[in-house]
């Protein structure tokens, strides 16, 4: 199988380059649209702003080889907030709309700390999904992020915190954690390790 | 709901990792990917790696052992020692380190943790502060990693927490030297008030001997995160010990 990690530029690759060694696969890093388009999975990783990264991928030429792929497509993170409609972040940023829905800051409420930041519970909405499978409801998943996509219906599971928002997103190829897979332990792994399967 | 984080810091030296009483007399514990796949494995939640000879010798950490510890964990994990400028730390982050510790440095030169900030985000940017009691307050120490190269500074612990939010930290480690490696609990009471003068998130640090000691702490003190290191390093205590007991004591953690 073929694996092909978008490399915008301003995500750190390493860690998900090792979750998927672990897996017995090595990932290919890439931004030639070439080698994109042709790879059987496409993860796109992401840390920063949605406005840098999506500056970065226009840049790179690579918004509508992203938004033509057929194949099983992951963000992770900042990576799945890029495939919404649009984000706020950065005033109001357009994103790649493979998904849709917007990506809004998390609202602010006494008690709740942005960004938020660690192990934190999914509630699974759609646990036959293939994603999902051994994926139990209240696993905990390793979140660091500010911004995320309201409940959606392209929600598969959801995380309550300051507000209810997507953990996990899939809409026709297109597939989503807000939280980070390769740094969330076992349940991480099988995430990862359906997304290969579907 | 989030949960309350349990994380082993492995103190490096010369590449291995050691533990001091109070800061001093190191003694070896341990190759430093063995005990990180130990933790792992017992249910870590994170691991701190604080390289305790960095900011005394003014050499920054061997990055080499960044990238086989990202190799083999599949938890977070945060690298402290001897980083003094943004492109330090941006090696170790290229190395898959999750998050940057920094201490002595930020005392230095404070507008470091504004670059930090700007460049990696709030959420890599950890403010560890070694911190004592002195008549009846909180004072912050620098230089820690050696006896000799210790000084006490003229801050006083409260204004500093408020000081690196301020600049754009994302979390505090508060040191609590008067208990390191003492395992009699941890300083309650002054984590407390820095946790109630800061609102991003505090992982407390020193004192850790008993589950007791660690239920006290999340109970009264609301701290988001207990590090602890001899317990772990001699085996008094396992983290899936740990958290079975707090469990049963109402924290949520991640099982």
């Amino acid at each position: 199988m073929s694996v092909v990690l978008v490399d915008s530029g301003v995500a750190n690759l390493f860690s998900v380059v090792t979750a998927l060694r672990r897996l017995g696969v090595e990932p290919v890093v890439a931004d030639d649209p070439g080698a994109i388009r042709h790879a059987s999975r496409v993860i796109l990783p992401g840390v920063g702003t949605a406005r840098t990264a999506m500056d970065a991928l226009n840049r790179k030429g690579l918004t509508d080889v992203l938004r033509g792929l057929t194949q099983p497509l992951l963000g992770i993170c900042l990576g799945m907030q890029l495939l919404f409609e649009r984000s706020t972040e950065g005033g109001d940023t357009p994103c790649l709309g493979i998904i849709p829905g917007t990506v809004e800051k998390l609202r602010t409420q006494p008690g709740f700390a942005i960004p938020h930041m660690g192990w934190d519970e999914v509630k699974v909405k759609a646990s036959a999904h293939p994603l999902l499978d051994g994926v139990k409801d209240g696993s905990f998943v390793y979140f660091v992020h500010s911004f995320a996509a309201k409940e959606n219906p392209a929600a598969l599971a959801v995380c309550d915190y300051s507000e209810t928002f997507t953990a996990i997103a899939g809409y026709k190829n297109a597939f989503g954690c807000q939280f980070h897979p390769e740094r969330s332990g076992a349940i991480g792994q099988r995430i990862l390790e359906n997304f290969l399967g579907l | 709901m989030l949960a309350k984080r349990i994380i082993p810091c492995l103190d490096v030296k010369d590449g291995r990792v050691v533990k001091g009483v109070q800061f001093r007399d190191h003694e070896d514990m341990g190759e430093i990917v063995e005990l990180a796949e130990r933790y792992r494995d017992e249910g870590a939640d994170e691991l701190t790696f604080y390289d305790i000879t960095a900011s005394c010798d003014g050499r920054r950490v061997d990055k080499d052992w960044v990238a086989r510890v990202a190799e083999v964990l599949d938890i977070p994990f945060c690298v402290a020692g001897g980083i003094r400028t943004t492109d330090d730390a941006r090696a170790i982050l290229a190395n898959g380190a999750d998050k940057i510790s920094i201490n002595s440095p930020a005392l230095a030169d404070p507008s470091l943790i504004d670059a930090m900030a700007k460049e990696f985000g709030v959420q890599c940017t950890v403010i560890g502060i070694d911190s004592q009691r002195q008549d009846g307050d909180f004072v912050v120490y620098r230089n820690t990693g050696r006896e000799e190269t210790t000084r006490k500074t003229e801050r006083r612990t409260l204004d500093w927490a408020r000081e690196v939010e301020r600049r754009g930290a994302g979390e505090i480690v508060l040191n609590c030297m008067n208990e390191d490696g003492m395992r009699r609990g941890y300083d309650i009471a002054q984590l407390r008030a820095v946790k109630e003068a800061v609102s991003i998130p505090l992982i407390a640090s020193g004192g850790a001997g008993t589950c007791e000691h660690f239920a006290d702490l999340f109970l009264h003190a609301n701290v988001n995160g207990a590090l602890a290191a001899s317990v772990f390093h001699r085996r008094i205590l396992t983290v899936e010990k740990v958290k079975n007991f707090l469990k049963n004591r109402g924290v949520t953690v991640r099982s």
